[in-house]
């Protein structure tokens, strides 16, 4: 039995509760009398047999779907499409979920005479993948069956040639996905959920999707209007995809849904990162050994090599559920198993919300975090795991710990600099950044072109990234970043301090001096259930 | 008479370049400029008169000569000892501020007694004249780098009428001590040949580059206007002046490619550009900005030298392939306005200087006993959120002596 999250009232008693800091950590004292912390559930038990949970799920789909067998015929075209690299987080171990699937899948496929198959990552406008990430995720076997024969492949959301226009939604929302996933006799989608917001119609509707479609609900007002974009039923940003999910049954796209959930197990039981899943209460002398070495080390190492030793770092994530079958009748499953791992009842809202960020988002697997992507994973992401209202209340502060290094990878993130440099330098009102600047990045030829053909992500995509926070934005009173880089933090039009004591100080001239704070021991993810 | 001299002494401009290779501007207190007490100049002809000045500027070339960066190109063309200062707004007669000019400073064949005069300063382009080490004066291109005139960091030299351009009574010395360098800003400007819509990057943004920056959107047709601007204060400059857009000196190649579209070489880097902007006006003069001009300009594009160079290391490979025009802008004389007119460029240069209230860009004076602070504020003004700083001697008491 795992225990489930909890929220400690911080007394004098507490140990310094640790603040996640990029590729490195934080022990900070919090002030005890008006302090809360909450702390994920355990990482819940993992299906013992997952080859054979998944073999189940195929046979026995939910909702009004066939077993997989029973969609499978000779002479047909099949597709598989399957989530990139920005899931999970961190990469998992081998063999990875999508692995087990897909290797399932075309097992049954091959048993059925099934000869025309092809597998595309469902990156979107994310970047595209490296060989070895795509043997990371499908298995070596796999790759060298289908790569070789540009069989597998990673979507491109810029090839005329190769996207099929759907049709549009009742509200008017274009919809444009890959021509081989739209015009195959029956879509695979493999997916892994590290969060509330993924899957669902989402996967297709977006993971296989071009820009001219992408713009309908990576936009500002959908993502306002998304409290949270974590909570489906009151997300707009969901909504969109449903409506556009319509017009893809609609338009006789058949799919067959495959929804995997992990346990949180981000750092495991052994080694020196199994301290970081411990409550600080609970670290022996070990522990605490261990923890200090591990940051004096780490203190010592130059930049780039701390990114190398995260980056490397596999987590021994664990499947928790799988089911397969209708979109919507899997996805309301998968949404039970994320909130059973994820959900902690929360009573009431906080002045300050802290948070400590790590070393990794979707988007910088393999890469740097740059100040745009801090952004995005603090009030895009962090922000919004919550159910029913914000952790923080209107007007209040977040505090997130982070280094925030004017720094970018230029293989990965070529518009993100631009973006930083002329966009933020102007503006970062996300609504005249918007209507001023996106049409700009999305069309210009050169991202389009890096998109393309190196390793970028899409010209436009800092701009879903600053509009991922944007209902932070609008929300806030002030955002406060301790140990940050403080001319990045400046351009990010946040206010940088040194140590938590002093971003204390600067908050209260917001919230007053006996503002109450909660802390999101975080990671491992956990939802706030706001009551 | 009190003036600050410079002499012809190497192992006092060793020092200095010594010096001013460390810290900008330390020149001063080791190189062969002094403040000395110095019989007035002899009238060199009977046309000439004295004139006192008020307030005399600093200006890029004057640091370079201190710090003992000046290429020794100018050996044969400045005579020594000699009493800098080219940007000056002084009194003809008197001392009252009742007959107030700006000087041209540039020494062509007029002023040298030459008739007749050479073809370019037949043309009205003084700033080309062949003859500046020749005729009745000491060899010197300009008032300030010519013994027998001396120059405007002094409480007294001699000039020719036909240097004199008479301050309008509602004109400010400030503003009138920024006619000279804004006369060499849009003579830049407008010997760059810009045409309707075309991009263009100014490199740099000091006192020079603003100028160009407000000379380019006053006078031509240039479509946007990029300048490259390191501190606060400029950039606040630049935009106000008629800049568009705004990169710091480490960002000119990202936002060249953003402001044109071109593609770049490099996966993500970029290491060169495609294409490029139409011009670029580099007014900062050395070798790293003449790199990032030949690599922001288009193939056949046009790049404006204005800020002076001296030696610098360049690779030209890029030039040579993209068949870029690299041409020097230096001082004034007549100017052809897009719509075919011709002016004296101080006549445009007062019109500007009025029009875009280029008084605010003096940001300092100091006395002339103070000239070491003077040098090294001005070595650094960027930095300390200055622009033009100058000398005022409207104080000084030698200066109703003689």
């Amino acid at each position: 039995m795992t225990r489930p999250g909890f929220v400690l009232e911080v007394d004098r008693n507490t140990p310094p509760i640790l603040f996640h800091h990029g590729e490195g950590f934080r022990l900070e004292k919090l002030p005890p009398g008006r302090t809360r912390v909450i702390y994920p559930a355990e990482p819940l038990e993992p299906i013992e047999h997952p080859d054979a949970a998944i073999r189940h799920a195929l046979l026995n789909p939910l909702g009004d779907s066939p077993p997989l067998p029973a969609l499978l015929r000779p002479g047909m075209k099949l597709t598989i499409a399957f989530d990139d690299v920005s899931l999970p987080l961190p990469p998992m171990r081998r063999p990875d979920i999508r692995q087990r699937i897909i290797e399932q899948v075309l097992d049954m496929a091959a048993a059925a005479g099934v000869d025309d198959v092809a597998l595309i990552a469902a990156l979107a406008l994310h970047r595209r993948m490296t060989e070895a990430e795509l043997r990371h995720a499908v298995g070596d076997r796999v790759y060298d069956a289908f790569a070789p024969h540009g069989l597998l492949t990673n979507h491109d959301a810029e090839d005329p040639d190769n996207l099929a226009y759907l049709g549009t939604t009742d509200k008017g929302e274009e919809v444009e996905i890959n021509k081989r996933a739209a015009e195959s006799d029956l879509l695979v989608y493999v997916n892994i959920n590290i969060v509330s917001m993924d899957g669902g119609w989402k996967s297709t509707a977006t993971g296989l999707a071009s820009y001219r479609s992408l713009r309908h609900h990576h936009n500002v007002r959908t993502l306002r209007h998304s409290r949270s974009f974590m909570d489906q039923h009151r997300s707009e940003l969901h909504s969109s995809n449903w409506r556009m999910g319509k017009v893809l049954r609609d338009a006789g796209v058949k799919i067959f849904q495959i929804e995997t959930t992990i346990n949180n197990d981000v750092f495991g039981t052994e080694g020196p990162m199994s301290v970081l899943q411990k409550r600080e209460w609970e670290w022996n002398a070990r522990d605490r050994f261990t923890f200090l070495a591990m940051q004096k080390s780490l203190e010592r190492l130059p930049a780039r090599t701390r990114r190398q030793i995260f980056h490397s770092w596999k987590a021994p994530h664990a499947m928790t559920s799988v089911q397969a079958g209708e979109v919507e009748a899997v996805h309301q499953v998968t949404t039970e198993n994320v909130y059973r791992q994820h959900l902690v009842a929360v009573e009431g809202q906080t002045d300050i919300l802290t948070m400590g960020l790590p070393y990794i988002c979707p988007y910088n697997v393999n890469s740097i975090m740059n100040p745009i992507l801090v952004m995005c994973l603090g009030l895009g992401y962090f922000f919004n795991l919550y159910r029913g209202r914000p952790l923080v209340r209107e007007g209040g502060v977040l505090i997130m710990s982070h280094p925030t290094p004017w720094e970018f990878h230029p293989v990965h993130h070529p518009s993100y600099i631009d973006f930083f440099e002329q966009v933020l330098a102007e503006t970062t009102d996300p609504v005249e950044i918007e209507s001023r600047y996106e049409k700009q990045y999305a069309e210009d030829e050169w991202y389009r072109h890096l998109y393309r053909t190196s390793y970028a992500y899409h010209g436009v995509h800092p701009f879903y990234m600053w509009y991922w926070g944007s209902h932070a934005l609008a929300h806030l009173g002030q955002v406060i970043v301790v140990g940050g880089d403080p001319r990045a933090v400046h351009r990010l039009g946040f206010r940088p301090a040194s140590t938590m004591q002093d971003a204390l100080e600067m908050a209260s001239d917001v919230v007053g001096r006996d503002a109450t704070i909660t802390h999101v021991h975080n990671p491992p993810i956990l939802m706030a259930d706001v009551s | 008479m009190k003036a600050l001299q410079f002499e012809a002494r190497p192992a006092r401009y060793a020092a200095a370049a010594a010096a001013g290779r460390l810290t900008p501007g330390a020149g001063a207190k080791v190189g062969p400029l002094r403040l000395r007490d110095l019989d007035p100049p002899e009238l060199p002809g009977p046309d000439w008169v004295v004139i006192r000045p008020r307030l005399a500027g600093i200006c890029g070339s004057d640091l370079s000569t201190i710090d003992g960066h000046a290429s020794r190109y100018f050996e044969p063309i400045v005579s020594f000892p000699f009493v800098p200062g080219h940007e000056v707004v002084a009194d003809r007669t008197g001392s009252d501020g009742s007959d107030r000019v700006v000087v041209e400073p540039v020494l062509g064949c007029v002023t040298r007694g030459i008739d007749p005069p050479c073809a370019a300063c037949g043309r009205g382009d003084l700033g080309n004249c062949e003859h500046i080490a020749f005729g009745a004066l000491a060899p010197g291109l300009q008032s300030g780098f010519c013994h027998d005139t001396g120059g405007g960091w002094s409480t007294l030299m001699v000039a020719h009428p036909s240097q004199l351009h008479p301050v309008p009574a509602s004109m400010s010395d400030e503003a009138a001590v920024m006619v000279e360098p804004t006369a060499c800003a849009v003579h830049a400007a407008l010997t760059a040949g810009i045409r309707e819509g075309d991009s263009v990057v100014v490199l740099g943004t000091g006192t020079l580059g603003l100028l160009v920056t407000a000379a380019l959107r006053h006078f031509t047709p240039a479509g946007s206007i990029l300048a490259v601007a390191k501190h606060p204060t400029q950039r606040e400059l630049a935009r106000a002046l008629g800049a568009d857009l705004l990169a710091e000196p480490d960002e000119v190649l990202r936002a060249v490619r953003r402001l044109t579209g071109t593609m770049a070489l490099g996966d993500g880097r970029i290491t060169r550009l495609t294409g490029g902007a139409d011009h670029v006006i580099d007014c900062v003069g050395s070798a790293a900005s003449l790199a990032d001009a030949l690599a922001a300009v288009r193939p056949k594009g046009r790049v404006t030298l204005v800020g002076m160079p001296g030696h610098v290391h360049v690779d030209l490979t890029g030039l040579w392939q993209r068949e870029i025009v690299l041409a020097g802008a230096y001082a004034y004389g007549t100017e052809e306005l897009p719509s075919g007119e011709r002016r004296r460029t101080f006549d445009l240069a007062f019109e500007l200087v009025r029009a875009a209230d280029l008084g605010r860009l003096v940001s300092a004076t100091y006395p002339l006993a103070r000239y070491q602070d003077a040098i090294a504020h001005a070595a650094s003004a960027g930095r300390r959120g200055a622009v033009k700083i100058a000398f005022d001697l409207r104080n000084e008491k030698e200066r109703t002596r003689l």
